[in-house]
């Protein structure tokens, strides 16, 4: 709220009051995604009335591997981040070195408290030397600006006003180059780059969620529903299909890829003291960079490191039979209990019975062997206890070329 | 005359010169008869009496409602049973509980339900204590003292039948802030309509909200578990209270090193600088300051208030973590319920009855003296009657130890708020409002920033009310429409703050009037044509709250909940475990740990320990609820 005229400021104000109404709102594609609505299976994503599918959660995600999908990624908090100190705030911020993040670039990297408990995870699109966009799970507005005091600048939420979508699946280059992006192909992988879209720019980068070839399009939410029909147009002979987040939540899961709140709990929503987690403890310690200048959480994070202050690790585990684990309790040796699995799927691509869980070390860490987890399978109103052996892989679960191939393959 | 003489059966007139010289006021109870000397009482009809109506020469008896039918024939045996011999026998009650409020009634409640025969004293002509429900105009009802539910325990509820006997609570789904710029800051149960709320004044405050959720959160949990549980004796080398110690030693040391610095610092700070650490925006700090200093002679930027603010967070509505609502029926069906429990166990209530003093021997409570000089034998006393009342008031100076009287006397209750009830023709309009939002069905405020907050404190402590008074109203019929005819409404206004007197003078009725139209004028410069819309209005000051209610400077908490006064100091350090110096006397109120609040802890935990001395068992206590 930028206004200095109390008037102004009133008048903005009270023209917002009525959203009591509407404590779940649209997003910019509503119109299109309330049309191919079959299943109205919706949920509240981050306060948006967002589809969990919409025809058929399995055909859904047969979309994402073997054709193109569409998904509204529009609720995904999003900050523009922008000012001369802009590189050297978001470096003070995140793990990773945001000087080696060239301009038409991006990374996935995450921050953390002083304490170098994790906050969130997220992406980091670079648009112009100082100017980047921030994307996240949860919102962090407070966090961003006491952190930008002494820096040179600007933050700005802007998670309403942007709209964006994920085209996913092999055929998603396909459906931009026959939209008509052209050279959309030079793109690689977290590459990012400005196309036009009605006489305005369109940012599309080939990122995604999906372990898959893919591409994220963010635009003025005035424009989404343009940028949609001139995808959906081309897209039918490719086979392109909207989706929700139920057939992408089981993409991301063989991808490997966390999600906050889901598989570790962000430190500003841990209440109980014992459930925070550093980088490490998570699978991101890759992201830290001790090399670079002072960030939020080195301290803690290089102490923990060295004096053993790390409990937890969290791993890929595959896990034998083809009964999904979810929330199942894992064990070492059948007995000792060491850990929860927080996502489970049979994935139809590895066809493997796969997980991800959090483990207290040095089980996940140095002890890999002779772990079992126990599954409670609801059958008929009678759990079916099953004890299946895990065994810690590397994450992702499946390793698509098509993901980097360059130039993307046209299916 | 002998009273066997009489022939009474339900219905009969009686002449009056015949009663007179008799025993008039008897209650049933468990297949005896009680008698009780004649007074005015016989004209104080209420639910236990059978006679409801007396006139020159008569009393009219009519049916009653005691678990079991009594005749002439039964009557007059008991009464010829009990008089024979020498003169008729005394009955000596296991325990006598001095007030209707709710905590004494939980406690009287479990003690019966423990196999003790109690006796429950109030003196006015109604129960309820600070959790009542009277009717001053045709056709309305008021919550007069206390007016919203939230921290009542479910564990007392489940226990007492609560809801078998009548105790239904209706949530509410929101509040506002009026800021004098003429928009509103509300409060809405959802999360995302709540964020885009405080959005609306500022983005940073708004999504700083889940930190300050986060940690009172966990401030909460770290107190909760406490609730229901006596404080231990820090001094005391007895198992129970090494153990309860280590208990509260190994709950704090669960806290991260960060949550226990923020503990003890919550615990201490003001309420101001602890929302000053989250946000950034006047009315959104005024928003959460105002559960700080609710009840507490205190301004929102002394220190200790923000543990007041805790206070108020550990309710619930049938599970809703947090949330507040209205008991249908107003407050008073909490203690109607509670007096239904009672007496459907077995236990006597007698209302119209004022307890002059506790009746001590040999160290011990006795019984208690009646101040029309009847005297009542008991095994054991509980007051419910705040600590001074009880020890300043209603036992002699000698029977206790010097340095106890000096704590009691220093003990923090001032009086603080009033309260205006307000009998309204129509529904009030907000113009800040929307129609039809849900605000109209919540906590309503007027005090936009802590700056006037305080500045309402000022005043109070330079002995007069606040010019600008901060209101705590709600309008419990908007959801609860059994408290006022159709298309009519029932007001309850909060106000703070209220001195105990007046520059150093005693309220006048002229300063009482004064002060209801400092609050009417605050009400009306929001809500056009709302004086018209009166029909009726009950303003208390802190002169009719001690006088009717009896809480010392009618202080709602019967203490401040200052961390000074907590836990174990409270009420008094080494007192703390609800008995007192005089043996057999026990206290149930809000002086006693946890607190004020329409919680019914201190009468549980009050019950727990009595049982405990009696050598009794605790089966029908359900342990506190869990918080994992």
């Amino acid at each position: 709220m930028k206004h200095s005229d109390p008037k102004k400021l009133l008048m903005a104000r009270a023209a917002s009051q009525d959203h009591f109404r509407t404590p779940r709102i649209a997003s910019p594609f509503q119109p299109r995604i309330e049309a191919l609505m079959q299943t109205e299976e919706w949920y509240d994503w981050a306060g948006y009335k967002a589809p969990l599918s919409l025809w058929d959660e399995e055909l859904e995600y047969f979309a994402i591997r073997s054709q193109a999908a569409l998904f509204d990624i529009s609720p995904m908090v999003k900050y523009r981040i922008e000012g001369p100190d802009a590189e050297a705030f978001l470096n003070r911020v995140t793990l990773r070195d945001v000087r080696k993040l060239k301009p038409g670039r991006v990374h996935y990297t995450a921050w953390c408290n002083d304490e170098g408990h994790v906050l969130d995870d997220g992406t980091l699109f670079r648009l112009t030397s100082d100017r980047f966009r921030l994307c996240s799970q949860e919102r962090h507005l407070p966090w961003l600006l006491d952190s930008g005091i002494g820096f040179d600048v600007n933050i700005i939420e802007e998670t309403k006003s942007i709209a964006a979508l994920a085209l996913q699946g092999p055929a998603s280059f396909a459906v931009l180059r026959d939209a008509g992006f052209n050279g959309v192909d030079a793109l690689k992988i977290f590459d990012l780059a400005e196309f036009e879209h009605d006489g305005e720019n369109v940012t599309i980068s080939r990122t995604g969620f999906t372990g898959d070839l893919g591409y994220e399009l963010f635009v003025d939410q005035k424009l989404a529903l343009s940028l949609w029909d001139r995808l959906w147009q081309v897209g039918e002979q490719r086979g392109l299909r909207a989706i929700g987040y139920a057939a992408l939540n089981r993409a991301r899961l063989e991808a490997g890829l966390i999600v906050a709140n889901s598989d570790f709990i962000t430190a500003e929503h841990a209440i109980r003291a014992d459930r925070v987690r550093m980088p490490d403890e998570i699978g991101l310690g890759f992201m830290i960079d001790m090399e670079k200048p002072h960030f939020n959480g080195r301290r803690a994070i290089q102490q923990a490191r060295a004096n053993g202050g790390l409990r937890h690790v969290l791993v890929g585990l595959e896990i034998e039979g083809n009964i999904p684990a979810e929330h199942a309790i894992v064990y070492h040796q059948g007995k000792r209990e060491i850990g929860l699995v927080s996502a489970a799927i049979w994935s139809p691509m590895a066809k493997r019975n796969i997980a991800l869980a959090s483990l207290e070390r040095p089980y996940g860490d140095t002890i890999t062997g002779d772990l079992w987890v126990e599954i409670y399978a609801m059958r008929e109103l009678r759990y079916q206890k099953l004890m299946k052996r895990a065994k810690v892989v590397p994450r992702p679960f499946i390793k698509l070329d098509r993901r980097t191939a360059n130039p993307p393959a046209d299916f | 005359m002998h009273p066997a003489g009489l022939q009474l059966t339900p219905g009969i007139f009686l002449p009056m010169s015949e009663v007179k010289a008799v025993i008039v006021k008897f209650a049933l109870h468990r297949f005896q008869v009680r008698m009780i000397s004649v007074s005015v009482k016989v004209h104080r009809p209420n639910s236990r009496s059978t006679i409801t109506q007396v006139t020159q020469n008569a009393i009219i008896f009519v049916e009653h409602s005691f678990n079991m039918h009594w005749t002439s024939h039964y009557f007059s045996c008991e009464l010829w049973g009990k008089n024979s011999g020498n003169g008729y026998r005394m009955k000596s009650w296991d325990a006598i509980v001095i007030g209707a409020g709710h905590n004494g009634l939980v406690n009287a409640c479990y003690l019966q339900r423990a196999g003790l025969d109690v006796l429950v004293l109030e003196k006015n002509d109604w129960i309820g204590g600070a959790a009542t429900s009277r009717s001053l105009t045709p056709g309305f009802l008021y919550s007069n003292c206390s007016y919203v539910c939230s921290l009542f325990r479910p564990e007392i509820m489940r226990d007492l039948e609560l809801p078998r006997f009548g105790l239904q609570v209706i949530s509410y789904e929101g509040g506002a802030v009026f800021t004098q710029d003429g928009d509103y800051l509300a409060n809405y149960r959802d999360h995302h309509a709540h964020r885009r709320e405080f959005a609306r004044f500022s983005p940073r405050d708004a999504e700083a909200y889940d930190r300050y959720a986060r940690d009172v959160t966990r401030q909460c949990r770290f107190i909760q578990p406490l609730l229901m549980r006596t404080a231990a004796d820090p001094t005391s080398f007895r198992p129970r209270d090494i153990s309860e110690l280590m208990y509260l030693g190994k709950k704090f040391a669960g806290l991260g090193a960060t949550e226990m610095a923020d503990t003890l610092r919550f615990w201490t700070m003001s309420i101001s600088d602890f929302l000053d650490e989250y946000f950034e925006t006047d009315v959104i700090k005024a928003n959460f300051a105002l559960s700080g200093i609710i009840g507490t002679a205190l301004g929102p930027m002394s220190p200790g208030t923000a543990y007041v603010l805790l206070h108020h967070y550990m309710g619930e509505v049938d599970g809703s973590v947090g949330a507040w609502g209205y008991a249908r029926g107003g407050m008073g069906a909490v203690t109607k319920a509670l007096a239904a429990s009672f007496e459907a166990s077995g236990g006597t209530i007698r209302t119209g009855v004022e307890v002059d003093h506790v009746l001590v021997k040999n160290g011990s409570a006795k019984g208690v003296v009646l101040v029309d000089g009847e005297e009542i034998q008991g095994k054991m006393v509980v007051s419910n009657a705040d600590v001074k009342r009880t020890f300043l008031k209603l036992v002699e100076e000698k029977e206790l130890p010097d340095i106890f009287l000096r704590r009691v006397r220093n003990f923090k209750m001032r009086g603080s708020s009033g309260k205006v009830n307000i009998a309204l023709d129509s529904m009030p309009e907000f113009p800040a409002l929307p129609k039809d939002s849900p605000v109209y069905r919540g906590d309503m405020h007027f005090t936009d920033s802590v700056e006037r907050m305080e500045r309402g404190y000022d005043d109070w402590k330079a002995g007069r009310w606040s010019a600008d008074p901060f209101l705590d109203m709600v309008i419990p019929t908007t959801l609860d429409p059994t408290m006022a005819p159709p298309g009519k409404h029932f007001m309850s206004c909060f106000v703070q703050y209220c001195p105990p007197k007046v520059e150093g003078k005693e309220w006048t009725d002229a300063d009482r009037d004064a002060f209801g139209e400092t609050v009417i004028s605050q009400i009306a410069d929001y809500s056009p044509g709302f004086r018209d819309r009166i029909i009726h209005m009950e303003v208390r000051t802190p002169r009719e709250l001690e006088a009717e209610v009896g809480l010392t400077e009618g202080n709602i908490f019967q203490g401040e909940l200052t961390f000074d006064q907590l836990l174990f100091n409270r009420p008094v350090p080494g007192y703390a475990q609800y008995r007192s110096p005089v043996g057999g006397l026990y206290m149930c109120g809000s002086s006693t740990h946890p607190g004020g609040g329409v919680m019914g802890a201190p009468g549980r935990n009050a019950a727990a320990e009595i049982l405990r001395d009696l050598s009794r068992g605790t089966k029908h206590m359900s342990p506190a609820h869990d918080v994992i």
